[in-house]
């Protein structure tokens, strides 16, 4: 009974962080468990609702960009809600803008990711765009990588390709987890 | 030594590597989750193709999408090239891109800004 009741409490949090991250005209919009080949699908989905939808190749081929690296970030960095059989729970949207593409994703983070996560949000939020390039250039050039991504390097790569800077919040969901929400906009 | 052929896929290149001719040609997308399972042949081929490499190498690289994840194999790659031309033997790597794609331009300038090999730059027109 208690799990039935701390699974609709997640539903409930997860609703409301969705209908929160709904604007524009919705191209693609998910909410639900984030696995590999999902993430798969979607980016063949997106690819034919861009090829659709979207005149300009280069701008399509940005957007698509940025959607692999978002969506590959949400993969890689999506933590498990307890009692829910550990379901990884995320979100991402995709939509049309009067003065461009949003693109938005959360995910639960573990509340002691928050001040890494925030502090490399907070610097690469403080970088002009030759400041960007290099310290692109360095982390690419100097920092491992792990099995797991690019150590970093998204972020830095969805802000310049972007030219837009990281929006996000940290929602707090209970004593251990946040719901960690992103944006960007990407100017036509 | 052998050719090394790998097909491409949705999310991975085409890979071409010709040990008797010296070319070397990584084409298409490149976007897997696990780079570094993917690139590891392309990178032990080029270790052992060090050993006996031909007087020049030309590398084709011809990506209309790749993510953070294979960037840092892809510098990997060039860094075996690097050690390469530091032995003496000519690389030049020939980066394309599509027409007006800035992104896809930079990102070779990036690295030619990290990698010291002969880079040529080159707008693919349709």
């Amino acid at each position: 009974m208690q799990d039935e009741r701390s699974k609709d409490q997640v539903s409930n949090f997860i609703n409301k962080c969705y209908a929160q991250m709904q604007q524009g005209n919705i191209i693609v919009a998910y909410k639900g468990a984030i696995d590999a080949d999902l993430i798969a699908d979607t980016l063949t989905l997106i690819e034919t609702k861009l090829e659709r939808d979207v005149e300009h190749s280069l701008t399509r081929k940005k957007i698509y960009n940025v959607m692999v690296e978002c969506l590959q970030n949400l993969f890689h960095h999506v933590d498990a809600i307890p009692n829910t059989g550990n379901l990884n729970y995320g979100i991402f949207v995709l939509s049309k803008l009067p003065n461009g593409f949003y693109i938005a994703t959360g995910n639960m983070v573990n509340v002691s990711k928050k001040p890494v996560l925030k502090q490399k949000i907070d610097k690469i939020n403080s970088l002009n765009k030759d400041e960007l390039k290099e310290f692109y250039k360095f982390v690419l050039n100097n920092q491992t990588f792990s099995e797991k991504g690019g150590g970093g390097l998204g972020l830095i790569d969805i802000a310049r390709k972007t030219g837009s800077k990281l929006n996000y919040s940290f929602v707090p969901f209970n004593d251990s987890l946040d719901f960690f929400k992103l944006s960007v906009i990407l100017t036509e | 030594m052998e050719l090394l052929n790998i097909e491409g896929t949705p999310k991975t290149p085409t890979v071409n590597m010709n040990p008797n001719s010296g070319e070397v040609e990584i084409k298409g997308r490149s976007i897997p989750e696990n780079s570094i399972e993917f690139y590891k042949p392309i990178i032990d081929w080029l270790d052992e193709y060090s050993g006996s490499p031909q007087p020049s190498t030309i590398v084709n690289i011809q990506l209309e999408y790749f993510n953070t994840s294979s960037s840092k194999c892809i510098l990997d790659v060039f860094k075996k090239l690097e050690q390469l031309k530091k032995n003496q033997h000519d690389v030049l790597i020939n980066w394309y891109y599509e027409e007006d794609d800035e992104d896809m331009l930079e990102a070779g300038e990036d690295y030619e800004s990290i990698i010291k090999v002969p880079f040529k730059m080159i707008q693919i027109v349709d």
